[in-house]
């Protein structure tokens, strides 16, 4: 492909979405009442980006924040401690034997399932959401560094202890940078599932934060132009998420395993 | 680099078997090698070559009989003593230069990076230190394994079909490049390897297993002066040895 193309090819596509999108809603929304066309949703934006008077910054900005911030600090708890303990599992038959059952128990409950116990248990619509995006990334971060760590190839851990080493120092130099590439893999998808869960979470029960932003819309006169403005906006930030952990699986400690095996 | 004598006496060593009777593997080893010997380790398949390397290396343990290194008897792994696998044994997230510093971490860092350019210099990898080893052929990896090893100074070198996995081109003139280091740094080796003709170029006792579980048949002392060549009159008699003891014939 020559490279005109790789810029025009997804310009006109998007050019044609946008037109049919354009003649779609003009054309009454195919039963949809009210989906707003792509110059109302842009006044919608308009709207949104636009500081109430009496606030400080765009009505916007706050909601922005309030769910990049839980997403940001929920994610980072997973990782915290989703990381050492999958190594921990990974690598002690003992803690896998005492843990794994839990472990597995835990993950296949939806973290939507319990927006209501997040609400009751902790204070603040911060840590509610916090709370329920740690549950949803910490076991793909947990179970995929356990498999990474359990299945390091043991002529590495070998190799390290031939070296002299031992215990904490093996873990860190042997099998971390070994289950690495995986581990960085588990965190991306963690991250996009923690996005969809702060959105979620913020629709049914936890207060600010872009999905409230639909819902807010949606009470206010059911303002379609705010909602589709919002959603797009969701999308555009997820893809942004998603593109900064790109940039860490690019890293050299962690793409070698893709060349090494073809 | 200092060497040590390797010392091996009525080693035996089974398997656990799922529902069955535990597998021997080996069978009453009694083995000298002394101080800056070369032994080669030849015999069939699954004669416990590399179950031997494992326990002499201290990473698995005997059922019965006693490894001493020195005098000393093994307990675990020890920079002492590297074992070289046939593969992957070298690490593919670190650079070529970060694989030959690693078991250099209790050095300063001048002294390490210069121990590391001397062998990056001596195996030949000079314009690859920053590679990694995806990047490498299959002849410049084992170099970086062999590299690894010999930078910590081992005084005894365990090599597990280090050369197993080469091509007979790359295999020969990996093949010389060890008898170099090795004639140079004088480490005391036990080398495994399936191909008789590795033994008799190298070795200068050639250790023949018997078939699972492994006893040692004979060791055959290989006293040709190096350089040594393929061919000559006394390498043929040696081969032909080997050959018998293995049950082969030299013809095909
Ligand atoms: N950890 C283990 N558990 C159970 N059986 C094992 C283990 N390691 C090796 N064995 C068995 O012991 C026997 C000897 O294995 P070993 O790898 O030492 O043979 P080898 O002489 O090195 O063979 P090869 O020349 O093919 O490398 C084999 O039958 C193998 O299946
Ligand atoms: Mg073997």
């Amino acid at each position: 492909m020559k490279r005109g193309e790789r810029i025009l090819l997804p310009l006109a596509f998007a050019g044609a979405l946008l037109l049919l999108w354009s003649q779609w809603a003009k054309g009454g929304g195919g039963g949809v009442t009210d989906f707003p066309t792509p110059a109302e949703t842009l006044r919608g934006f308009q709207h949104l980006l636009g500081t109430p008077p009496g606030e400080p910054a765009p009505l916007l900005l706050k909601h922005v924040v309030a769910s990049l911030f839980r997403t940001t600090f929920g994610f980072l708890f997973a990782a915290l401690l989703g990381i050492p303990l999958g190594l921990l599992l990974g690598m002690s038959a003992r803690a896998h034997a005492a843990l794994n059952w839990l472990v597995q128990f835990l993950r296949p409950i939806s973290p939507i399932a319990l927006i209501p116990i997040s609400i009751m248990v902790f204070r603040g619509d911060d840590l509610r959401a916090v709370f329920l995006i740690f549950y949803a990334a910490f076991f793909p971060i947990a179970i995929t560094t356990a498999a990474a760590a359990s299945s390091v190839p043991p002529v590495y851990v070998r190799a390290g202890r031939n070296f002299g080493l031992k215990g904490l120092a093996l873990v860190r130099q042997v099998i971390v940078p070994a289950a690495l590439p995986q581990i960085v893999t588990s965190l991306r998808v963690a991250a996009g599932i923690s996005w969809l869960v702060v959105v979620a979470a913020e629709m049914l029960g936890v207060q600010g934060g872009l999905g409230w932003l639909i819902i807010d819309a949606r009470y206010q006169g059911a303002r379609t132009d705010l909602i589709v403005g919002t959603i797009l906006i969701i999308g555009v930030l997820g893809l942004g998420i998603d593109l900064l952990l790109r940039r860490l699986e690019r890293h050299p400690r962690v793409s070698w395993s893709r060349h090494e095996h073809g | 680099m200092a060497s040590s004598r390797i010392e091996v006496q009525g080693l035996s060593k089974s398997f656990a078997r799922r529902g069955e009777a535990r597998l021997p593997v080996l069978q009453s080893i009694d083995l000298q090698v002394e101080p800056g010997e070369f032994v080669c380790l030849l015999g069939p398949s699954g004669c416990g070559k590399s179950t031997f390397l494992s326990i002499v290396g201290g990473f698995e343990t005997a059922d019965a009989g006693s490894v001493s290194i020195d005098g000393a008897p093994v307990t675990g792994p020890d920079p002492r003593r590297i074992l070289v696998f046939q593969e992957y044994g070298i690490f593919p997230w670190l650079s070529v230069e970060e694989n030959l510093g690693f078991g250099l971490q209790s050095l300063v860092p001048a002294e390490r990076a210069r121990r590391v350019a001397h062998w990056v210099e001596a195996v030949g990898l000079g314009g690859f230190e920053k590679a990694l080893p995806a990047a490498l052929s299959g002849g410049m990896r084992q170099r970086v394994a062999l590299a690894r090893a010999l930078a910590v100074e081992p005084e005894v070198l365990l090599m597990d079909e280090p050369l197993g996995a080469l091509d007979s081109l790359t295999r020969q003139a990996m093949r010389a490049e060890v008898a170099r280091l090795w004639r140079r740094l004088k480490p005391t080796v036990v080398f495994v390897t399936h191909d008789v003709d590795e033994a008799v170029l190298l070795a200068d006792r050639v250790v023949v297993m018997s078939a699972r579980p492994g006893r040692i048949v004979e060791i055959v002392p290989v006293a040709i002066p190096h350089p040594r060549r393929f061919g000559e009159p006394d390498y043929v008699t040696v081969k032909r040895r080997l050959y018998r003891l293995l049950g082969l014939s030299d013809e095909v």
